[in-house]
């Protein structure tokens, strides 16, 4: 059973991904109703209370927080297995709230996202110290967009490329895990622009293999830490 | 105190005032302001670029300034010049920060008092134009920004989208702040916008195709064009390197000196 929480208040992309544009959240009794993709995958975003595509969330930091409380606060999610917060770039009001609500509960850890280049990896540093300062557990990090195969000629090119070492040589120097690099496939984009399933639409993919070796790891990783917790108890 | 005060606001001597701005993360937005820099100065212009992205300040690295120091004189301060010839110059919390990797953990207001600051304090001089890159959404920092710059009466902005609905639709709401904010819309750049295979020159849509021209017909503002992928962009930035002296013959460069050939255009439009 899966929830996944979408608190970039400002650029809501989760509705459209996983083709939900334009439904709507419910209320009821117990609170707001997640919008289910499927039976045991639920979905909230701000997204779903926006009224056109080009509505615009022009608000500060303390507005923000008040709607990541809602979510969640308010959010009838039912009993579940994984909570999935997807957050905007940055390490500011977002991530410290999402951080600071969650405090009572107790977080696994945060996946990390960058592409190959420098540029993308002195942000994720910041990340990492971000993680680090407020005490979040790194799950590990992901390179995504590593790496482009030719369909013609199938030859590689580095359309990103990891001058300074790539997020290997980063995860080495700053200890944390690396699960994977995810190469760039254009049936990737395609997929969440159609809001349809990559893994079920392409599943010969080198992409899809990345991802499914991705997710095993993350699995894994919190098993441990559940089956952990349970012999402290 | 009062001789700190400035006799003259620090952006009396900035002809033209831009904002790069984006709806979505990632999608080259301080890419193309250090690239329109480098086009313009290539024009003979003297640019400045003004970097309100405080978690994540890229434009230092883009120039190979980013070990620099920031200095004070009377009238607050001095901006970091990337050349001899003093003719780009920048701004940005990177050159604050004293270990690199330490993060910007600030909330709002935080951010807010550093943004007036470097809207205010900085002695640009005399410039043509003054590049204000962002960070992605429509929240504190452009707010901030735009509420700051408003007296000054900025040119308007420039939005940065992929090409794929994904990016279009977050790129949808930034045009909405624009209008909300009375900044004025001068085009949309459809970036990432293909790759051309450099060893058998078959050409993929790694990120679909066509979004942003779409999106700035539907929105009736100008297109400023499709950047395709271009490694040599990517490897040059990487390094800091001036891509458009150096790698004129690059499948980027002639999309890049259109949209500076467009905004100078633009200009002397405005001025006649």
């Amino acid at each position: 059973q899966v929830a996944l929480l979408d608190i970039d208040i400002c650029g809501p992309s989760i509705p459209k991904m996983m083709g939900l544009e334009g439904e709507q959240v419910h209320q009821s009794g117990s609170g707001w109703s997640p919008v289910y993709v499927e039976e045991n995958l639920g979905v909230m975003s701000v997204g779903f209370l926006l009224s056109s595509p080009d509505d615009a969330v022009i608000w500060r930091g303390p507005k923000k927080n008040g709607l990541i409380k809602q979510f969640l606060r308010d959010v009838d999610w039912g009993e579940v297995d994984y909570l999935i917060v997807d957050t905007p770039p940055g390490t500011s009001d977002e991530h410290l709230s999402i951080v600071q609500y969650l405090s009572a509960t107790h977080i696994d850890g945060a996946v990390i996202i960058t592409t190959p280049q420098e540029v993308s990896l002195q942000d994720v540093r910041k990340e990492i110290n971000f993680c680090q300062k407020v005490k979040l557990p790194i799950i590990g990090v992901v390179e995504n967009m590593s790496g482009f195969i030719c369909p013609k000629c199938k030859n590689e090119s580095q359309i990103f490329p990891p001058t300074t070492g790539g997020a290997e040589k980063m995860c080495q120097n700053l200890n944390v895990c690396l699960l994977g690099k995810v190469p760039l496939d254009p049936q990737i984009g395609k997929s969440c622009d159609k809001g349809q399933s990559f893994l079920s639409e392409a599943p010969e993919s080198p992409a899809t293999s990345s991802y499914r070796n991705i997710i095993q790891r993350i699995q894994e990783y919190c098993d441990q830490r559940h089956s952990h917790e349970e012999k402290i108890i | 105190l009062l001789s700190f005060l400035p006799e003259r606001s620090n952006l009396a001597g900035v002809r033209h005032i831009l904002l790069v701005l984006s709806g979505k993360g990632g999608v080259g937005k301080s890419t193309i302001s250090t690239e329109l820099a480098l086009s313009l100065r290539r024009s003979g212009k003297k640019v400045g670029i003004l970097d309100v992205d405080l978690c994540g300040p890229s434009i230092p690295r883009m120039f190979r300034v980013q070990g620099s120091d920031v200095h004070q004189c009377d009238s607050g301060w001095v901006p970091v010049f990337v050349d001899q010839e003093k003719s780009i110059s920048l701004m940005s919390i990177g050159f604050l920060l004293e270990k690199p990797d330490d993060a910007v953990v600030w909330r709002g207001p935080k951010k807010n008092a550093l943004i007036k600051q470097f809207v205010a304090d900085v002695a640009w001089g005399d410039l043509d134009f003054l590049i204000v890159d962002t960070p992605p959404g429509t929240s504190d920092e452009h707010i901030s920004t735009v509420e700051a710059l408003r007296p000054y009466k900025p040119l308007g902005a420039i939005l940065v989208t992929t090409p794929q609905a994904v990016s279009v639709g977050d790129v949808r709401r930034e045009l909405t702040f624009c209008k909300k904010t009375g900044l004025q819309v001068l085009g949309i750049v459809e970036n990432m916008s293909g790759f051309v295979c450099p060893h058998c020159s078959e050409c993929t849509n790694i990120f679909s195709k066509g979004g942003g021209e779409e999106l700035a017909k539907h929105a009736g503002v100008p297109f400023l064009g499709c950047v395709p992928l271009d490694p040599q962009l990517s490897q040059s930035l990487e390094e800091g390197r001036d891509f458009i002296q150096e790698f004129p013959k690059s499948s980027a460069f002639p999309a890049l000196a259109s949209i500076a050939q467009q905004i100078l255009d633009g200009t002397s439009q405005r001025s006649s």
